[in-house]
């Protein structure tokens, strides 16, 4: 009975890029919370009931804050509730939740850390704590609006590719790495299906351990109501079909485990 | 004051236990609640073989509520046995094990599996508007679910609670049947099948396109098939549909329930049974009440 739902408390808040905003909350998850776990958070409408699982994208245990960087999905949305919010305001948050990315893997070893459009922001806060032999931090965005880059600069080698070809390379993450010859041993990614699948596929060709966080529809959040479940090549040992939870067992997953 | 509640010859400690489906077997929520303060836990439901449930997006959420076409994923009764009962006994609450099946000799085979097992009570889902043959054809036909009433009651050691499902012309009619198969209790609302539909992405929202509809909204809906039941049978009635606070349990109760199940408010409130035992409590202690009992279906 250690845990429950708790009322963060909004400190700061910025638009970081259309529909991109930045906001760090007071909250008693920033003590446990890992990279690559996230937190439900919850509107203050008696209408939309349902957690959003957003990604944690830095930590600061000092201060006992985590700063989320989330995309508002559209009008009367909970996500358009919570771009709203300023510095003072109450948001309902459970967590911190999921797995993380097991960064510390990383020691010693070449790495790519890539994150696509809003699977950029979890892959800041890996940065900050990864230590490894080379950082290659490759980051996919839409247009020139490449939020976050300066603070990836601060913590690696860092390669963009956009969609319309207004910063680096025009394409995806993946021709990124071809265009510029980068080699890896070690992948720690997140961003949309097919990206992932992409990078899964790439990883499993060249022998490549490979991370990979994915994203499903939750309702609880905790383990219990098994919607955002993603098929796995083994049977799980908790539901005992190919079957694991995002929320519960991920979202970070080894990419041979997972069929996506 | 007594809180203590019998259903079917089961003592509960108070009238609040949780929705099948929602809770999973309590591992989940025991960081969140003392399990030890539910009168019961209604585990998810349980076939005879593993099944893996339907492609996902299985949720969607919806006006003050949710919709899910989770599709009885669930890890079989073997399983369950070894691992899911030796967990909840740890604690002192009642078990509930709800019992899934795609045919009558499914739900026979997991009902006589559990027969020598340490579990309370059986709920029977025949309800389930999310996979073809997951019940919701017993759950429509009075004759069909009087049928599979008596077929399930043949195997059974424990009480049978036979869960209703409210996509039904009348459900008084549903309540009867199971009761005149030998229920011994019945439990509603299941969800109302709904459909939501993407207008950006021009697509179901949901893989299964039909989802079981459940949470706030659909209260004052169950409220009324409860009173509608408790009106028609005899037997204990467990009120459930959108409780999410003392006060709609309550409603449950004074319509005619004898104990209450909690379901989709444990996903975004996961203490919420611990606020709904205690307002139970304190609603008894103003109103002067020394049962459970002495209000149920007192609105008449």
């Amino acid at each position: 009975m250690a845990r429950k739902k708790e009322n963060a408390v909004v400190l700061s808040q910025e638009r970081i890029a259309e529909d991109i905003y930045s906001m760090w909350i007071k909250t008693d998850a920033a003590s446990e919370a890992k990279p690559g776990q996230f937190i439900s958070m919850y509107t203050n409408d008696g209408a939309k009931l349902l957690p959003r699982p957003i990604s944690i994208c830095e930590i600061d245990k000092s201060e006992g804050s985590l700063r989320v960087v989330y995309r508002v999905t559209g009008k009367n949305t909970g996500t358009e509730e919570f771009s709203r919010m300023k510095a003072g305001d109450i948001i309902p948050v459970i967590g911190p939740l999921g797995n993380g990315f097991p960064y510390e893997k990383a020691e010693g070893k070449r790495v790519f850390l890539m994150g696509g459009g809003i699977g950029v922001p979890p892959i800041l806060e890996l940065a900050k704590q990864m230590n490894c032999e080379k950082k290659q931090i490759i980051m996919g965005y839409r247009n020139a609006e490449t939020f976050l880059r300066d603070e990836f600069e601060q913590n690696g080698e860092v390669y963009i590719s956009t969609e319309d070809g207004s910063v680096g390379t025009k394409g995806n993450v993946m021709d990124a790495i071809r265009e510029n010859g980068l080699n890896a041993d070690m992948i720690y990614a997140c961003g949309p299906t097919p990206m992932l699948r992409a990078i899964k596929e790439y990883a499993e060709a060249n022998g490549i351990e490979c991370y990979i966080s994915l994203e499903e529809r939750m309702a609880c959040g905790i383990g219990a109501c098994l919607a955002c479940v993603c098929q796995t090549k083994e049977k799980d040992h908790h539901s005992n079909v190919n079957n694991k939870r995002i929320c519960k067992d991920g979202p970070v997953f080894l990419s041979t485990e997972v069929e996506i | 004051m007594d809180m203590r509640v019998n259903i079917a010859g089961v003592e509960w400690k108070n009238p609040v236990t949780v929705a099948s489906g929602t809770f999973g077997s309590g591992a989940e929520f025991a960081d969140f609640v003392d399990l030890n303060r539910l009168g019961a836990v209604t585990t998810k439901g349980v076939a005879n073989v593993p099944w893996a449930g339907n492609p996902t997006p299985r949720v969607a959420e919806t006006y003050g509520g949710m919709m899910n076409a989770v599709g009885l994923q669930n890890p079989g009764i073997d399983v369950f046995c070894e691992r899911d009962i030796p967990f909840l006994r740890q604690y002192d609450t009642k078990i509930i094990v709800n019992v899934c099946g795609r045919s009558a000799e499914d739900y026979c085979e997991v009902v006589e599996r559990l027969a020598d097992e340490d579990v309370d009570m059986l709920e029977i889902n025949i309800s389930c508007p999310n996979v073809k043959e997951g019940g919701i054809a017993f759950g429509q036909y009075p004759k069909a679910a009087e049928e599979i009433t008596k077929a399930v009651k043949k195997y059974a050691a424990q009480p049978v609670i036979m869960k209703l499902s409210p996509n039904v012309t009348s459900i008084a009619e549903m309540a009867k049947a199971v009761e005149a198969g030998g229920a011994d209790a019945v439990s509603l609302i299941n969800t109302i099948t709904g459909m939501k539909i993407d207008i950006h992405r021009k697509s179901f929202l949901l893989a299964n396109k039909t989802g079981g509809v459940s949470g706030p909204a659909i209260h004052p809906i169950a409220v009324r098939m409860v009173y509608e039941a408790a009106n028609a049978v005899k037997v204990p009635v467990i009120g459930m549909g959108g409780i999410a606070s003392a006060e709609d349990a309550l409603e449950m109760i004074l319509a005619g329930a004898s104990a209450v199940s909690v379901g989709t408010a444990n996903f975004y409130n996961p203490a919420v049974t611990m606020e709904i035992v205690d307002g139970i409590e304190s609603y008894m202690k103003e109103q002067g009440f020394d049962t459970v009992a002495d209000m149920v279906g007192i609105v008449k």
